[in-house]
Formats: structure tokens, sequence, C-alpha cells
């Protein structure tokens, strides 16, 4: 198979399981976030995949072919630091050839790739500078085409974009996006930022603690959380709890939900609901009824609170789609069965 | 943060005390021995003031000016070597873990402890023939009989690098715990292998440290003047050697002094060029 496979995959520190049995199959030209709070093991798994951590068990396979072994250097693949580690002795040129010149390439073709990726990179004409004179978004482009250079089978980043700012990293991430899909490699991208991997990824790998929740692309993790962690850890959700009895007729804090279905057997489950999904209406007729104990108006979007039998659900909706509505207020929230979503636990 | 260049001289109160330690120790004794060196010599020990060039006249024969060509090599061939020992050793060092780092440092600084007197007659002892580390490769059968190593060049230089290897890891250490370890796995991805990436990240991301550290070596090996006559012929005898005889055994301070300030001359010359040299390679 082309593209990269991870097979049961261990990472042990001492007693400590960083990683924790992962399987995962990346098809070749894919772009793939790894997303997770901090510490879930993104770096370990990703320096795995680079060999410059070995994995406790498990394999690694690229195109079919094992390299759990093969040092990092025999990889031929392009890597770019959360910390970027540019060379600070070398010029921009000079980082960005580092890996034509250990391979012997030619003088003219490594200055000839060199123009090509600057180009590419939109910084032109920046070869002689010392890296130490670029700022902070420049320094991340040169790290960029330096793990670029000699056309990679693999191009893994960590964190990239961590250290630019906001509005950058916006920026920078619709342009590595582009850039991937213009290059057509296949990218492993290790971020904390939600909206970062679903502006970029093809493929988005939530983790928690060491294992894979769930793998798919971002429309589907956002409207199809498998559990309650990917809901929670995307974006914002209600989490609130569903009974069936024994006919199958489901209730959600003792609303009927007609049509609404739990896992077979299952008398109880937790399910999601976007406050995108949550439609204010008047109370009343085949709706939960609540209270309203804050209103946040962003301008844009305006997040409403609601109180329901001791629970908080937030509703938000732009402010041309709400009815008006104050705290303290006697308000319904309109459910039906596709805004639902049962999580596994 | 902006730094002020300080405004009144109650801001540069701090420097009177260092600038008063270093006139009366460095300055006055320092001015007092050039004067010395140009004093004319009396028999018998003593000097009267003069203002005579007879002094540094002697030190242009070609015998002593010899001895200063073999002081500076033998003082550059020791910094070389330390480097080039103290280099791989300390980069490996910085990437083990914390308590097998402690134990090495402890060990190296308790080699700072031993006089220089003991560290010669520690190494004479090795290198002699009834007692010395030929025995051992005889009975290991590499060698057919058990000879003298001492005096000889290379005992010296193997007594001093001893001396100056733990001052060359001290300086080393903290420049190399403090280079990004990913500098290398950076190299290690882009293809290049350790080996590899030590020589074109490590050893260039360091350029400016590992020349201070030649020189620090350099002129701490040219100060040398027990090893070179416990584990050298005297044709090994450095010019520190001479300068202590002409002070202490002939008696002929003004000669002394002249040598002195002629290898204090020559040794900021040296590591003028070694600067200006260093500068002239980050311009290009
Ligand atoms: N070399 C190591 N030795 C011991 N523990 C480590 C080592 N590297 C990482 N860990 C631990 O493994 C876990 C995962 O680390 P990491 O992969 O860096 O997390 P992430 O990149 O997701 O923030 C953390 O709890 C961290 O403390
Ligand atoms: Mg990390």
């Amino acid at each position: 198979m082309s593209g990269l496979a991870l097979q049961n995959v261990v990472k042990e520190f001492g007693a400590f399981k960083a990683v924790n049995d992962v399987e995962l199959t990346v098809p070749h030209g894919t772009f793939v976030c790894m997303l997770g709070p901090s510490g879930c093991g993104k770096t370990t798994l990703l320096r795995m995949i680079a060999g410059l951590d070995l994995p406790t068990s498990g394999a690694i396979r690229l195109d079919g072919e094992d390299i759990t072994r093969v040092p990092t250097h025999k990889r031929n693949l392009g890597m770019v630091f959360q910390s970027l580690a540019l060379f600070p002795h070398l010029t921009v040129g000079e980082n960005i050839a580092y890996s034509l010149r250990i391979r012997g390439a030619p003088k003219e073709d490594q200055k000839k790739r060199v123009e090509e990726l600057l180009s590419m990179i939109h910084l032109s004409g920046y070869a002689d500078r010392p890296v130490s004179k670029l700022s902070g978004g420049q320094r991340q482009r040169v790290a960029i085409a330096r793990a670029l250079a000699i056309s990679p089978k693999l191009f893994l980043l960590d964190e990239p974009l961590s250290a630019l700012d906001a509005k950058l990293r916006e920026a920078m991430q619709v342009e590595l996006r582009q850039l991937q899909q213009k290059l057509g490699i296949t990218t492993i991208v290790v971020t904390h930022d939600q909206r970062e991997a679903m502006t970029m990824a093809d493929t988005v790998v939530v983790m928690s603690g060491g294992e894979i929740r769930q793998a798919a692309s971002p429309i589907e993790i956002y409207r199809r959380p498998a559990d309650s962690f990917v809901a929670d850890f995307i974006g914002q959700t209600n989490l609130i709890e569903a009974e069936s009895d024994t006919r199958g007729h489901v209730t959600v804090l003792g609303q009927p939900v007609p049509g609404l279905q739990l896992p077979s057997g299952a008398a109880k489950a937790t399910i999601s609901i976007r406050p995108e999904d949550v439609h204010l209406t008047a109370p009343g007729a085949g709706a939960l009824t609540g209270t309203v104990t804050f209103v946040r108006d962003l301008g844009g979007t305006i997040e409403t609170f609601v109180e329901v039998a001791d629970r908080q659900i937030v509703a938000v909706s732009t402010p041309r789609e709400r009815p008006e509505v104050s705290v303290g207020q006697q308000v319904g929230l309109a459910l039906t069965p596709d805004v639902c979503v049962v999580l596994r636990k | 943060m902006r730094r002020e260049p300080p405004q009144t001289f109650a801001d540069y109160s701090p420097l009177l005390f260092p600038a008063a330690m270093l006139t009366i120790f460095f300055v006055v004794p320092f001015g007092t021995m050039i004067a010395v060196s140009f004093f004319q010599r009396q028999q018998g020990g003593f000097y009267t003031p003069a203002f005579v060039f007879d002094n540094y006249a002697r030190f242009l024969s070609a015998f002593f000016g010899g001895v200063l060509g073999f002081s500076m090599m033998m003082a550059i061939a020791v910094a070389i070597c330390c480097v080039l020992l103290a280099l791989p050793f300390t980069y490996l060092l910085t990437r083990m873990a914390r308590r097998v780092q402690i134990v090495w440092l402890v060990a190296l600084l308790s080699i700072l402890s031993l006089s220089e007197v003991i560290i010669g007659f520690a190494w004479s002892t090795l290198f002699s023939r009834t007692a010395g580390i030929t025995n051992i490769l005889v009975a290991l059968g590499l060698m057919s009989e058990a000879k003298a190593l001492t005096p000889s060049f290379a005992a010296v230089l193997t007594g001093m690098v001893y001396q100056a290897f733990p001052y060359t890891v001290l300086v080393l250490f903290p420049a190399l715990v403090r280079l990004d370890p990913t500098l290398t796995e950076a190299a290690r991805t882009l293809g290049a292998s350790p080996l590899k990436a030590f020589f074109t990240v490590v050893v260039p991301a360091l350029r400016n440290t590992i020349v201070a550290t030649l020189i620090m070596v350099f002129i701490f090996a040219l100060g040398s003047y027990l090893l070179p006559q416990l584990l050298g012929r005297p044709q090994h005898w450095t010019l520190s050697v001479l300068i202590t005889d002409q002070a202490i055994y002939q008696s002929n301070m003004p000669f002394a002094a002249a040598m002195a300030v002629f290898l204090v001359l020559v040794t900021l010359g040296l590591v003028a060029l070694t600067v200006i040299a260093g500068r002239k390679g980050e311009a290009a």
C-alpha cells in the first residue's frame, strides 16, 4: 500500500505509556492533523515516525516497507520542529540547501533549487541573509522550505505555527494547506489548536492519553464525534444524558424526543448537541422548557445560556434568527433527532 | 531592555574597587617589570636603574629565540590536542543522564585540585621503565620489553594536555549544554548521519566558543614550567622555565623581566591575530 501505516505502535518511558497501541493508515498525499491536549503523546508519535525515537513495540511502514528501525537520516523525510531549529551559523540559502549539500548535489543544482524554494515561500532574494535577521513568519517559511528541499516522501510538522501571532497563524494555515495540495505530499501536522486542524486537514486524528480517540474528516469529527472527549474537545458542545424506556422511547431531561434511538439495549447514553443546533422557541409545545440565565452578545453571534432541570445548555444563534429573549425569561428548546449525536460513552 | 550609558561619575562607582585591585595587583607589578627589564645588571645579583637594551638584545640571540618558538609551538599543540579531545567528549557528556554528568564533572574537578608537581611525578612514574605502562603492554604481549617513555616531547605534551583537559571541558560544557539539541535532530532529518551532523552543525555553531577555548588553553599552557622539567629534556624546556631559571637561580632580574615582557607581547599579538582571523571568517 502506498502511504504511511502505524501498526500497534507503543512507546513507554519507564512504566509510563506515552503512546498506547496506535493504529493508523495515512494514504499517499493526505494531509493529517494530530490533535489533542498537551501531553497526550503527539510529539512522541511524530518523533517515532521521524525515527528520532524508537517504538517500544509495533511497526511503522512507509509504502509497504517496514521502516521502524531505519535511522532518521536514511528516511528521506522533511520535518519542521516546534523550535524551527534553523542553523544559526548558516544563511537562509545555506539552511535551505543543507539537505542537498549533505547528499553531495552539485553547487549549481543546489543554487537553482534554493531559488525555486525561495520563490515558492515568497522570499526571493533572501538567500544571503543570516537567519537571525528574519521575522517569525519568515523563519517559519524558511524552516518549511528547508524541509521540502529534497521533495521528501513524508512531511512532518510539530506545532509549526504555535509561535506566531493569531493573524499570521491563520494566514500560514491557508498557505500551508495550499502548498501541500500543490505538491501532493503526505503531510502530518501536530497541533493542539482545533481551528488549525479543521482548516488544514483531510483527516483529523484526535488523541488523548496516548490513544487515538477518533480519526476522520474534520466535518465528520465535528458532526459525528465518537465519544464525549472528542465532542467536547472539538468546538463547543452540550453533553446531555438521554434515557430510553423498555419500549425504546427516548427522553432527554424528561422531554420525549420521538425518532431518537439509543444503541440497542442501552438504557442510558450521553448525547452531544452543538450550540448552533439548539433552537429557541416559545415555551411549551413539544420542547424542553428552561430559564435564560445569561446572554452573551458577541455582535456576529449571540450565546444564550439556558438552565433546564439544573443543567446549563448553550444556544448559539445569529441576531437575525433569534427571538428577543432576556435573562429570567422562560424559553423553549426544540430538540429534533437529527441534531442529537449519541456518543459511545 | 535598553542600556543607557553611565551618565554621572557616581554611575562608575561600582568600578572603583575592581579598578583599584587591578591597578595594585596588575598594573603596578607589570610596570615595575617593564622598568626592570631596561635596568643594568650588576655582578653578584643586583641591578642599577638605567635605560639599556642589553637585556632585549641578548634575548634576540638564536638560542632564546628558539626557546620562544618552541614554547609557542608547545602551547599551540596542547591547545589543539585539548580541544580535539574535549569537544567530542563534552558533546557526548551533555547527552548523558544527569547522574553520569555529575560523576564525570566531579572527577574532572578533582584533577584540578592536584598540584602540577603531583601530576608531573605521577606521569613520570607511569612513563618510567620499571613501573610504567609499558609493563602492562609487555604483560599483554604487545611489546617485547618495557622501556622508558620519559623524558620526551610526547611525555611533556601528555602531561600538559592532562593538566589542561579539565579546564577545557569546563569551558566548553555550558556552551554545549545550551546548544539546542533539536539542531542535530534537524540535521539528521535532513539526511546527515550523527557524525556528519556533529561536524556540520555542532562544530560550526560553536566556532566562537572553540576559538575562545583554544586561546584560553594556549595561555594556560604557556605558563607551565614544572611539567617540562619533570617530563622533558632541556631542549623541551619552555620560556617559562628559563625565566624562572634567570630570575631565581642566576639572579638576573633584568634579563628575566625582559623575557617576560617579550612573552606577554608575543602572546598578545597571537591572540589578537586569532581574534582578527575569527572576525574575518565571520564576515565571509
Ligand atoms: N523522553 C521522555 N522521557 C519521559 N517522558 C517523556 C519523554 N518524552 C515525553 N514524555 C512524556 O510523554 C508524554 C507525551 O509527551 P509529548 O509526546 O511530548 O506530548 P504532546 O506533544 O502531545 O504535548 C508526556 O506526559 C511527557 O511527559
Ligand atoms: Mg508536543
